[in-house]
C-alpha cells in the first residue's frame, strides 16, 4: 500500500511540558482524514510536525516518502496547508496573494500563469480576482486561503480547523471541493470540530492529551465502543480518558 | 541545503513594496517625518544665544551712558529695549521672563568717566535660570567693560600726552573652524541625517516583520519552500530602498533650504550611511525577534531612540560624560556615524580620518546582522 503519512512514536517536548506522547498512524494515499480532540490536545502541533516545520523530539515520521527530520524542504515544495486564521494578506488583492505563494512555491513564466488560472476556475473567483482580501467574507477568504494552497498541485492537503467560524452554506461548499480533491487522488488531512465533517472521512484519529487515542474508519470505531454517533463517542473518551490522566489525579487532591 | 531561489525572493520583494504602497501610514513616516524632524531641529532647537531682552536703569541720563548702551547693543547678544526706574521694576522684568538681563547705571557714572582715574561701577543682573543664557549674558557683558574700559584708557593717557601706551601688550586673535559662526542648525543638521535614519528604518523594519507575525502570516509562510535568506532579503531590501530615499530627501533639505553644505565628499557620505543602514536594519530585525506586536515593536523602538539621542553626542558632548555613560554611548552604532557624518559635512574630512569610526561601525554591521540573520532564522523553524 502507497502510505501518505507514516509516523511512528512521535513526541514533541516544550521543555517540561509534552505537546504529542508516541502518536503512530499510517495513513494511504488518496484517504481523508479527520483529527478531532479537545482544544490543546496537540492536534496543531503534531500537523506542524508532519509539515515539516517543527522537528520531532522523539520518534520517526515519513511524509509522501520523505522523512520530516532530514528532508523538511521536499515535504514542504509538495503539501499545502491551510490554518484556521486564513493566513492571507488581507492589504493585498486576491490576485496579488496568489502571485505571492506561486512564487514562493517558484512557479513562473507560463506555469505559474496556466496554475493560478487552473485554481482561479477550479475555486470560482474569477470575479474576486482583483478585491482586497480585507473587504472578502469569511467563506471567500476560506476558497482564497486553499486557492493559494492548491497552487502548486500538492499531493498531500494539510487543513488545521479549516472551517472555524465559517457560515455553514460555505462549509458545505468547501467540503464539497475537498472530497472532490481527495476522489482527483489528493491525500487530505484536517483538524476539525464539527463531528459531521469527521463522519465524512476515511480515517478517524481521537487526539487527547499527546495521545492518539483512538484511530481507525469512524464506522469501526462507532461500532467498537458501541456508540450511536460519533458526538457520543467523542463524550465517551473524553470522560474516559480524563478519569484515568494522572493530571487530573493531580488536580483533584490538590483540588 | 538548497539553493537561493530568485523566483521566491523576487515574490517576497514584490509582495513587499505592494505592501509598503498600501500602507499610508509608513509612507508618509518614510517620506514626512524626516523633513518634518529636520523643519523642526533646524528651526526650534536652537542653542545659539542672542539677542536677550534687557532692560536698563539709566540713573546717570549723559552722553557716557547713552553711548554705552549703544556698545551693548551692538554686541547682538543683548537689546536693551526696555527702560525702568528703579530695582522693584527690575524685579518684575526678571520675574515675569520679559527681561533676561537687567543692567543699572548709578547717578555718578558719567562724572566717573569723565573725571580723571575715576572708576564707573555698572551692575548686570542676569537671569541664571537657563545656565547657557546666563553664560552668554556674562561673557557678552564681560568683553564689553574690557573693551570698553581699554578704549576709555587709551583716551586718558592719549590726553596725557603718552601716545605709544595705547598698544596691547598682549593680543589673543581667536578664529573659529569648520562652523565659524557657530550655528547650532549647521551642528545639527548633519547629526540628524543619523537620528531619523535610525528611527525611521528600525521602525519599519521592526513592523514589516511583527505584522507578519500579528496576523498569522508567517506561520502560512513558513510551511512553504522559502528558505530564510531569500525571505530575509526579501523583507529587508526595500527598507535599504526607503533608506536611500529618506537619505536623498534629508540631503536635499539641508543643502537646499537650510543651505548647510557638505564641506565633504558626498559620495563617501553615501557609502557610510549604507553601512549604518545595514546596522539599523539589523537592530530592527532584532526588535522584530523578541517583539510579538507592533505596539511592542514601537515602544522598543522608543527605548533604543530616547538613550541614543542623550548619550550619542548628539545633543550633548560625549567628552563631558562620566565613564559609565560614555561607555554605554559607546554602544550605540549612531555615536560613530554621527562622528563620521560631523566629519564630512563640517569638516570635509575623508577616510584618513574616519577610517576608526567606519571600521567600528562595520564591525557592528557584521556583528549585528549575523546575530539578527540568525535570530531570524530560528524563529522561523
Amino acid at each position: 500500500m502507497n502510505l501518505a503519512i507514516d509516523c511512528q512514536g512521535l513526541v514533541k517536548r516544550f521543555g517540561t511540558y509534552t505537546a504529542v506522547q508516541g502518536v503512530s498512524f499510517q495513513l494511504p494515499a488518496g484517504a481523508i482524514m479527520g483529527f478531532v480532540g479537545p482544544n490543546g490536545a496537540g492536534k496543531t502541533t503534531l500537523i506542524r510536525m508532519l509539515c515539516g516545520v517543527l522537528l520531532p523530539t522523539e520518534g520517526k515520521a515519513t511524509v509522501l516518502g520523505y522523512d520530516v527530520l532530514t528532508q523538511p524542504e521536499e515535504i514542504k515544495q509538495r503539501i499545502g496547508y491551510m490554518s484556521q486564521k486564513f493566513s492571507l494578506y488581507e492589504d493585498l488583492t486576491v490576485k496579488e496573494n496568489l502571485d505571492f505563494y506561486a512564487g514562493v512555491y517558484s512557479l513562473h513564466g507560463k506555469t505559474a500563469q496556466e496554475q493560478k488560472a487552473r485554481v482561479i476556475k477550479r475555486i470560482g473567483l474569477l470575479e474576486r480576482t482583483t478585491q482586497l482580501v480585507s473587504s472578502l467574507s469569511g467563506g471567500w477568504k476560506q476558497r482564497v486561503a486553499l486557492a493559494c494552497a492548491l497552487l502548486h498541485s500538492p499531493q498531500l492537503l494539510i487543513l488545521d480547523e479549516p472551517t472555524a467560524g465559517v457560515d455553514p452554506v460555505s462549509r458545505r461548499i468547501f467540503l464539497d471541493l475537498i472530497h472532490q480533491l481527495a476522489k482527483e487522488g489528493m491525500t487530505i488531512l484536517v483538524s476539525t470540530h464539527y463531528m459531521d465533517e469527521a463522519a465524512t472521512c476515511d480515517y478517524l484519529g481521537f487526539v487527547f492529551y499527546g495521545r492518539l487515542i483512538a484511530f481507525g474508519s469512524p464506522e469501526d470505531m462507532k461500532r467498537k465502543e458501541a456508540k450511536e454517533t460519533l458526538d457520543d463517542l467523542f463524550i465517551y473518551y473524553v470522560e474516559h480518558e480524563a478519569s484515568d490522566d494522572p493530571r487530573n489525579l493531580v488536580l483533584r487532591k490538590g483540588g | 541545503m538548497g539553493r537561493f531561489s530568485w523566483v521566491r525572493f523576487l515574490a517576497v520583494l514584490k509582495k513587499e513594496f505592494l505592501h509598503i504602497r498600501r500602507d499610508r501610514a509608513s509612507l508618509i513616516m518614510a517620506m514626512v517625518m524626516p523633513i518634518g524632524m529636520l523643519l523642526l531641529f533646524g528651526y526650534a532647537v536652537n542653542t545659539d544665544v542672542d539677542h536677550l531682552p534687557t532692560v536698563i536703569w539709566d540713573q546717570s541720563q549723559t552722553t557716557d551712558s547713552r553711548d554705552f548702551i549703544a556698545s551693548i547693543r551692538n554686541t547682538q547678544y543683548l537689546d536693551p529695549d526696555e527702560y525702568v526706574q528703579g530695582y522693584h521694576q527690575i524685579e518684575s522684568y526678571l520675574d515675569s521672563g520679559k527681561a533676561r538681563v537687567a543692567v543699572i547705571i548709578p547717578p555718578n557714572f558719567g562724572k566717573e568717566l569723565q573725571r580723571d582715574n575715576g572708576q564707573g561701577n555698572v551692575q548686570v543682573l542676569v537671569d541664571g535660570s537657563d545656565p547657557t543664557i546666563a553664560r552668554a549674558a556674562m561673557s557678552a557683558v564681560q568683553m564689553l567693560g574690557l573693551n570698553k574700559s581699554l578704549e576709555i584708557q587709551g583716551v586718558r593717557l592719549a590726553a596725557r600726552g603718552a601716545a605709544l601706551g595705547t598698544n596691547m601688550p598682549l593680543n589673543i586673535e581667536t578664529r573659529v573652524w569648520y562652523n565659524p559662526d557657530m550655528k547650532s542648525m549647521v551642528f545639527n543638521i548633519p547629526a540628524l541625517i543619523g537620528l531619523i535614519l535610525q528611527n525611521v528604518i528600525a521602525m519599519l523594519t521592526s513592523f514589516s516583520i511583527v505584522r507578519e507575525k500579528e496576523r498569522g502570516t508567517m506561520e502560512q509562510v513558513v510551511v512553504t519552500p522559502i528558505r530564510s535568506l531569500e525571505l530575509l532579503m526579501g523583507k529587508l531590501l526595500p527598507f535599504v530602498f526607503i533608506g536611500f530615499v529618506s537619505l536623498t530627501l534629508i540631503l536635499a533639505t539641508a543643502i537646499f533650504w537650510f543651505g548647510v553644505m557638505p564641506a565633504g565628499s558626498i559620495p563617501l557620505l553615501v557609502i557610510l550611511s549604507t553601512i549604518f543602514l545595514f546596522t539599523i536594519l539589523a537592530i530592527g530585525l532584532l526588535i522584530s525577534s523578541v517583539a510579538k506586536t507592533q505596539l511592542q515593536a514601537m515602544q522598543m523602538t522608543f527605548i533604543l531612540i530616547l538613550p541614543s539621542i542623550l548619550l550619542s553626542g548628539f545633543i550633548f558632548p560625549r567628552e563631558t560624560m562620566p565613564t559609565f555613560l560614555k561607555i554605554i554611548g559607546g554602544l550605540f552604532p549612531l555615536t560613530y556615524f554621527l562622528e563620521i557624518v560631523r566629519g564630512i559635512f563640517l569638516k570635509g574630512v575623508g577616510m584618513e580620518y574616519l577610517w576608526q569610526d567606519t571600521l567600528i561601525l562595520c564591525a557592528f554591521a557584521i556583528v549585528l546582522v549575523g546575530i539578527a540573520a540568525k535570530k531570524f532564522k530560528k524563529n522561523l523553524d
